[in-house]
């Protein structure tokens, strides 16, 4: 067997060595399985590891391996514990659904499945998807490879930590309002979220219907294709789903000659860091190096989309997690006196902080008398954030910008302050808002942590945005992985180092 | 003293008789075990998601259109949210703003009277599963030991159909209801059946001073699926309403429960009623997009409807207005009625014969039109042999009984009980001669002038004759006896 570097190993790579025969599917299952067992007592980016799902589909490929030559056949992936596996414990990261055994499996899921890609495990997320920083998780909080200290980003943050930390060849996000990108930019991997409704969303446990969409993370831009041609495609369980009116190709492009890339000012007003702006800016450069033309676009209505985004989005949500009342399955509360008391501890017991409070301000803009004021107007707004999008691609073919204001924060330094957490996504909301496909590719470092560059497309252009971002990385050439230092630890050594005394007890 | 009208709107919701659930494919069932028909979708699993029923969307849009609506081309699904075991989505998806159809009417008849309702709109909708309290009393959740859910019933395709204040009367209420049920069987879209609640309705009334064009402050009779309950329920509300304005009074908007046993209505409590559902589009469904084309063949292909066949029946059967609406407002026994005319009855006594006897066996056995053992084909028969004088109506009543107890052919029974109409003159001159021999005061009283006696001796020789006699025959028989 072939030493083979689990931060490293693209999908790409791996399916060469499984099909020459150099290595055997159970040989690539554990791989990742030893990664697990040395870097997750750190990272905590799994809810569950399905070791016995995983050495016996790699076995079976192995076993079968004639027959299954599919495309993706042994491949380890890791899957957001969002999206329902029949069979598998599917927790939302929530109490409520602590031990919700589903009755079916999520499309997207069933797609690679079918594909005979071998499942490691769930990965942790935000309760419900909700948070940027997957430290709203019930369970336990995930930390990024590149920082221990530091947040991995959300709410993917357990898919992107896992692929980042080579706990995982690739994995499956979802994006609500930058649930992918972001963490994927935090942690220095490609994010990508779909065109809305190229991927079905049966199956995906919902926190905004209109805006969810599951998407790949993975380490390269050619993986990220090679797995979003697997799970796109219409889906007659999903009456939003539609098919992409071409396949998805895997990228070849080394150029983007002719390509006109607009740089929408409101997106750098935003509050950038100066090592982002700095890496941005590096990469602008790229792109004209390789052909492409950067020009300064408007995007009039982008300072109304977070707060509109945080009406229709907690407006959908307060109705999507209603049919958690602990009549059917999941948590219910001990003894309850009657049905109202029965509602009332379930959700109030099972539910946290964040999904509460955003049940509350769903409820609140749903309301009779403040519909109009609330979420009709934030529908508006949706559709003028639409058209700013729409009239901007009339002269430009794609949309860059930072993924993210900032590189990776300090875990628990944004959990008392809500709004600043949630200009983690100030990028990358409004691109959920338009239904629009966008990429996140890691283009550098700042203070030793990643940073994400988004290419934003209109509605089906995946391979536009693929074929770009595939120039793009390889000119970036994005070498460096992350290391697991633990800067909450330096400083204490630091602090050590700085005079305080050591006593020695003897 | 003023005089008071009052004004109805009704409510009505009908389940769809498709093969599958409205958002599911889940089978609708009736009678199989509880929660057999029940998959992710109806579960409110999560991550389900809903698919429109097309056979629902097609049937909803008949009904509508049997009720003139005009049937949008674009249509939108809405939640309506709230919390109840029976919900399991704790939302149902049904629609709002933008419905499947609006602006129609329906014109029913109440007597000799065609009076015309218009129509607000036709929605579709999903409906609830079925609560089963165990312990505790009357059947409610407060106060039970503990509640079942059966989600069989969950999920099934329901159509609502809201009418405008336009009913002046409990009564044409009630016809309105049953006329629209028959429209609804007519088009096979729904069996209506009243004790599954197939079909249910909630009322709203109000009064107002005779003559005025404003409406007053409705109150609400809410989930009733009897039209007698109904009728009554209104017929109690009304003067309550009256009394209580003339009081000086005034109503409250509220939801009233009518208790039949007391004949009364009381408010229901009214933090049950106190619902925002905060209605917003049903993001998992993309808007309805109906092409009016679809909508043509559809229309096209519709049914003889219940008013339209009322119409024929007096032109085609020279039947009156009262027995055509017997005849043909309901689709089976206007079915069964037209078989019998095609079989060769005269279409006037065929009308007779199916009002009379055979709908009052049909009540009798609680039988549904065009079922038990008087067949369309005996009941021709049956006509004519009336018709042709082989048999006396009187007898003929007596063939029609025998019928049903014998399961038999009319003609057998004729021939096994000789009540063949005796039309044999030598026999029924031997008849007359014994009654003529048998009575000389009467005879007496005959050839001193008084003619009328005639029916007495007539009487006589048809009791003799145990009914069967003819009596055209008897009375010719019976003026040669008495010599005039
Ligand atoms: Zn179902």
């Amino acid at each position: 067997m072939t030493s083979l570097d689990p931060l490293r190993l693209t999908a790409r790579v791996a399916k060469r060595l499984l099909v020459d025969g150099e290595i055997s599917a159970a040989e690539l299952a554990k791989v990742y399985l030893d990664q697990i067992a040395a870097v997750e007592p750190r990272v905590r980016a799994y809810i569950r590891v399905t070791y016995d799902n995983a050495a016996k589909y790699s076995t079976k490929v192995d076993r079968e391996m004639q027959a299954l030559r599919g495309p993706l056949a042994g491949l380890p992936i890791a899957i957001k514990d969002n999206m329902v596996t029949e069979g598998v414990i599917t927790t939302c990261a929530s109490r409520i659904l602590r031990d919700y055994m589903p009755v079916y499996t999520a499309t997207a899921v069933r797609q690679v499945w079918d594909d005979h890609v071998v499942m490691l495990g769930k990965t942790n997320l935000d309760e419900f998807a909700m948070g940027s920083s997957t430290e709203n998780s019930a369970f336990q909080t995930t930390r990024n490879p590149w920082d221990l200290a530091t947040v991995p980003g959300g709410s993917s943050g357990g898919s992107a930590a896992a692929v980042a930390a080579g706990e995982a060849l690739w994995a499956l996000g979802s994006d609500t309002g930058g649930s992918i990108r972001q963490p994927a930019a935090l942690c220095g991997i490609v994010g990508m979220k779909p065109t809305y409704g190229a991927v079905s969303r049966y199956g995906l446990i919902a926190f905004a219907s209109s805006l969810d969409q599951i998407g790949p993370l993975t380490r390269s831009v050619y993986d990220c294709a090679l797995l979003l041609q697997h799970i796109v495609g219409h889906d007659h369980n999903d009456a939003t789903s539609v098919a992409l009116p071409e396949p998805v190709a895997l990228p070849d492009a080394e150029r983007l000659d002719g390509l006109r890339v607009g740089i929408p000012a409101e997106y750098l007003a935003a509050g950038i860091e100066p090592g982002v702006r700095a890496r941005f800016d590096e990469t602008l450069a790229r792109v004209e190096e390789l052909g492409g033309r950067c020009v300064e676009i408007g995007l009039p209505h982008t300072e109304y989309a977070l707060p509109a985004y945080y009406i229709i989005a907690p407006a959908e949500a307060s109705a999507n997690l209603a049919r958690f009342d602990g009549v059917r399955y999941g948590y219910r509360c001990a003894d309850p006196v009657d049905l109202l008391d029965m509602y009332e501890r379930t959700r109030g017991e099972g539910f946290g902080p964040e999904v509460k409070r955003r049940i509350m301000i769903g409820t609140y803009a749903l309301s009779a008398g403040y519909y109009d004021a609330y979420y009709g107007r934030a529908q508006k707004v949706r559709t003028l954030v639409r058209r700013d999008f729409s009239r901007a691609f009339a002269d430009v073919d794609l949309i860059a910008s930072p993924t993210t204001p900032s590189v990776a924060f300090k875990a628990g330094s944004r959990t008392a302050d809500p709004l600043s957490m949630y200009m983690c996504d100030i990028c990358t909301i409004p691109v959920n808002l338009a239904g629009l496909p966008a990429i996140s590719i890691p283009c550098g470092l700042s203070d030793g942590l990643p940073v994400g560059f988004q290419l934003i497309g209109p509605a089906f252009s995946e391979n536009r945005i693929l074929q770009a971002a595939h120039a793009l990385e390889g000119a970036i050439g994005f070498a460096p992985a992350p290391t697991f230092r633990d800067s909450g630890a330096e400083a204490d050594v630091a602090g050590a180092a700085a005079g305080v005394p050591l006593e020695v007890h003897e | 003293m003023t005089a008071w009208e009052p004004v109805i709107g009704l409510e009505m919701h009908v389940e769809l008789d498709t093969r599958t659930k409205m958002f599911c494919a889940c089978e609708v069932t009736k009678g199989d075990a509880p929660n057999t028909h029940t998959c992710p979708r109806c579960l409110a699993h999560p991550g389900a998601l809903p698919v429109v029923n097309q056979r629902a969307v097609e049937y909803a849009a008949r009904i509508a259109l049997a009720l003139n609506c005009s049937v949008r081309p674009r249509n939108i699904f809405h939640r309506k949210n709230y919390f109840y075991p029976d919900l399991p989505k704790a939302y149902q998806i049904s629609q709002y703003d933008e419905p499947l159809a609006v602006e129609g009417w329906f014109e029913y008849w109440v007597g000799d009277e065609k009076l015309r309702c218009r129509i607000n709109r036709v929605h579709m909708e999903e409906d609830a599963a079925k609560l089963i309290h165990a312990g505790g009393d009357a059947g409610r959740i407060a106060g039970s030991d503990y509640s079942m859910v059966d989600f069989n019933r969950g999920g099934t395709p329901l159509i609502e159909i809201v009418s405008e204040p336009d009913i002046p009367s409990p009564e044409a209420a009630r016809e309105l209801l049953q006329q629209l049920r028959n429209l609804v069987i007519e088009l096979g879209v729904s069996e209506c059946n009243m004790e599954e609640g197939q079909i249910r309705w909630d009322a709203n009334v109000s009064v107002r001073p005779k003559g005025s064009t404003e409406l007053g402050t409705r109150t609400e009779l809410k989930n009733m699926n009897s039209f007698r309950y109904l009728q009554q329920a209104l017929d109690a509300e009304i003067p309550r309403q009256v009394e209580v304005l003339e009081a000086g009074g005034t109503i409250d908007l509220e939801t009233l429960h009518f208790d039949p046993d007391t004949g009364t209505t009381t408010p229901l409590r009214s933090k049950e009623e106190a619902h925002d559902y905060r209605y917003f589009p049903e993001p998992d469904l993309v808007p309805l997009v109906i092409d009016p084309a679809w909508v043509e063949e559809l229309r096209r292909a519709q049914p003889e409807l219940p008013a339209a066949r009322v119409e024929r029946f007096t032109a085609q059967y020279g039947l009156s207005r009262a027995d055509a609406l017997v005849l043909g407002s309901a689709h089976a026994l206007a079915a069964f009625y037209e078989e019998v005319v095609a079989l060769g009855a005269g279409a006037k006594p065929a009308a007779n014969w199916t009002m009379g006897e055979y709908l009052a066996h049909l009540n009798a056995a609680g039988l549904e039109a065009g079922h038990g053992h008087v067949t369309a084909e005996r009941l021709a028969k049956l006509v004519k042999l009336v018709e042709d004088g082989t048999v006396s109506t009187s007898s003929g009543k007596d063939v029609f009984a025998k019928m049903i107890a014998e399961r038999a052919e009319p003609e057998d029974i004729v021939d096994k009980y000789g009540l063949g109409q005796i039309s044999d003159t030598s026999e029924l001159a031997a008849i007359v001669a014994a009654i003529v021999a048998a009575n000389p005061a009467q005879v007496e009283q005959y050839r001193g002038g008084k003619q009328q006696v005639i029916g007495f001796f007539v009487g006589q020789v048809m009791k003799a004759s145990g009914g069967r006699a003819n009596p055209q025959l008897v009375n010719e028989l019976l003026r040669k006896a008495l010599g005039t």
